[in-house]
């Protein structure tokens, strides 16, 4: 057959799919409009690349709007990224009028569609003054947040909460995400897509020419973080964890992935001290890779004994579902939502300390029996957690409850 | 003797999905969690009581209940989380009871403390109340022994709603499957009592679902 849902059959199980079918029956020829701001690069669009399709197989009629806009409204929408997050951005004036304007600007071509769609997702900050410029909308308007907003800087809250109380609902990632407003907030975990560049099983073949062009020995054990190279990722005590290992482990080597970041000067500081704090060591791998090399981190999280992520502060921190998801288990950071993926002793250990992942990493490369049964775990958790169709399915159940429902039980018939 | 076919009693199989939705209500210390609960939407203490199997969540839970775990991981407190773990939910008969022996473990805990346990920052706990969408399966039996097969086909969350949520919904808190056999009056109730012995807490709904398709196979395997 070799239809999209056939595939995802094949992973998840027939009845995974079947289940989307039955749930997805009262939504047949729905009108569905999806609005970001990127067709291309970040999560949002990569999740919407596959979600959208789904959808579509599954007899929606949906479609993916993309927001244009200039510099300055990036620049703008970059700032109110960064302030959900926690940043202390000062915002001008110019910048948010530019912001409203290029808004505007784009409900001029968007407005039929979006007034006559019977449910609008509206992903992240950018499009959300859209909804103020369709005044004869007739559907359900659904503002999605993927950023972590537990802790807003409030002037920058306080501005953009006046485009989204008035949507008939938000989505968060996670409870802790999300902030107060006037209307019914859905909790939606981030998911891993298991047909993707990033995740897809790999030959072994390809897994060692790919590792091994990056210079490392495939026949000594590797511990690998993959990330930005941020300090609430933790870097510095990583390669102090290693250390700390190599003393029992004399042939460990470590591989600390992450991202081309020459935008990001904080980025530049943190990797300056990763390279001093590495000091030349010829087994600690720093890479920096393009964002676009999804396949090579693949093989690296393939070809790694064990993956950690030993972040201070975290949001979902999707690498930790990742490396899961090919029967790694994870030494996570005892924070956020890597609590909710590693279950302690269970699909990998929850550590406060270098010391902490140290003492775990010894413990799984001196007991191998344990490592792989621990990683057989991961694998399947996420399997019945985190993968795209799960996401596909809460936000289907998010569609019939604002549809065809009020209460807390919608009986279908 | 000829056996009667039963078809007055068919059993619909149905499925259901959930939709967590965030109440708003946190608690950053046990003196707020017991405030929240005095305020909180019966439908948030049902989700942390039962939503859980449809959660991500590991085999072999510690505790059966969102607030026994956070008392234990969060407030570090073993005994508060030892007397909330063994709250069981089917035996109330009216939800503000069961949020009363909420209160009452709680506030006894308080007394014997002395001083209010918190969490740290990061550990807060967090209302989710929930939103449950019930469908059809496309699947209906009207004969008991056709459980056999249709045990081992039915999702996770269609044996959380037949098996875990039914005995928020039937009278005496009841299973689906035993509140159909008891429909055909004494027939099945030695297969009532063996299901009334199957623990829901502490199995993940695979595990379940293994268990009552073993229970069935055996059952109906014996030629009865």
């Amino acid at each position: 057959m070799g239809s999209i849902l056939d595939k995802y059959a094949g992973i998840c199980g027939p009845e995974v799919i079947d289940q989307l079918r039955q749930l997805v029956a009262p939504l047949k020829g729905a009108k569905v409009v999806h609005v970001n701001s990127t067709r291309k690069g970040g999560g949002v669009a990569e999740i919407l690349a596959k979600l959208v399709p789904l959808k579509k197989e599954l007899g929606i009629d949906v479609s993916w709007e993309v927001i244009t806009g200039d510099a300055d409204f990036f620049k703008c929408t970059k700032g109110f990224h960064n302030a959900l997050q926690g940043n202390k951005v000062e915002i001008p004036e110019s910048l948010l009028n530019n912001y409203e304007q290029t808004n505007r600007h784009n409900a001029e071509s968007l407005r039929d569609r979006l007034e006559d769609a019977d449910i609008v997702f509206i992903h992240d900050p950018q499009p959300a003054p859209l909804l103020e410029y369709c005044p004869s909308r007739r559907g359900k308007w659904i503002w999605r947040c993927h950023i972590d907003a537990s802790r807003p800087y409030r002037p920058v809250w306080k501005y953009l909460r006046n485009f989204v109380s008035g949507y008939d609902a938000s989505v968060f990632s996670l409870a802790a995400f999300a902030q107060p407003l006037p209307h019914v907030e859905y909790l939606i975990t981030p998911s891993i897509d298991p047909l993707s560049e990033k995740n897809i099983e790999l030959d072994s073949s390809e897994v060692i020419s790919v590792v091994s062009g990056l210079g490392i020995d495939m026949e000594r054990p590797v511990m690998t973080q993959v990330s930005r190279f941020d300090i609430f990722k933790d870097p510095v005590g990583v390669i102090r964890a290693y250390r700390l290992t190599k003393k029992f482990v004399p042939t460990l080597q470590l591989v600390l992935a992450g991202g081309e970041a020459t935008d990001d000067p904080e980025a530049l500081t943190v990797l300056d001290e990763v390279r001093t704090a590495a000091n030349d060591d010829p087994d600690i791998h720093v890479l920096l890779l393009p964002a676009d090399a999804h396949r090579s981190i693949n093989a690296i999280q393939r070809a790694s004994d064990i993956v950690l992520q030993k972040s201070l502060k975290e949001g979902f921190g999707l690498t930790v579902t990742e490396a899961m998801w090919k029967g790694k288990p994870v030494i996570g950071g005892d924070t956020g939502g890597i609590r909710i993926q590693v279950v302690n002793h269970r699909t990998g250990f929850l550590v406060n300390t270098p010391e902490g992942a140290a003492l775990r990493a010894r413990y799984l490369l001196f007991h191998r029996g344990l490592l792989h049964e621990m990683g057989e775990k991961a694998r399947n958790f996420v399997l019945e957690n985190f993968l795209l169709t799960r996401h596909l399915r809460e936000y289907l159940t998010v569609m019939v409850s604002l549809l065809h429902g009020r209460g807390d039980r919608i009986k279908l018939e | 003797m000829t056996k009667k076919k039963i078809t007055r009693h068919p059993f619909e199989i149905k499925d259901c999905a959930l939709a967590a939705v965030a109440t708003g209500q946190k608690a950053q210390n046990l003196r707020e969690l017991r405030d929240n609960l005095e305020t909180v939407v019966p439908g948030s203490i049902a989700y942390h009581f039962w939503a859980g199997k449809l959660r991500p969540r590991f085999d072999d839970p510690e505790f059966n209940n969102d607030f026994a775990s956070w008392s234990r991981h969060a407030l570090h407190d073993k005994i508060l989380a030892e007397r909330l773990g063994m709250i069981d939910p089917t035996s109330f008969d009216r939800f503000e009871e069961m949020k009363q022996e909420l209160l009452d473990i709680i506030e006894e805990r308080l007394d014997e403390l002395g001083h209010i346990p918190w969490a740290s920052g990061d550990q807060q706990f967090y209302f989710i109340t929930s939103q449950i969408v019930v469908f059809s399966a496309r699947r209906t039996i009207v004969e008991p022994a056709e459980l056999v097969s249709v045990i081992p086909e039915m999702t996770s969350s269609s044996i959380f709603y037949h098996f875990i949520d039914a005995r928020r919904r039937t009278f005496g808190h009841l299973d689906d499957f035993r509140a159909w056999l008891y429909g055909f009056e004494d027939r099945y109730r030695d297969l009532c009592d063996i299901l009334s012995n199957v623990d829901p807490f502490f199995s993940t709904l695979p595990e379940l679902r293994d268990q009552l398709g073993g229970i069935f196979s055996e059952y109906f395997g014996s030629g009865r």
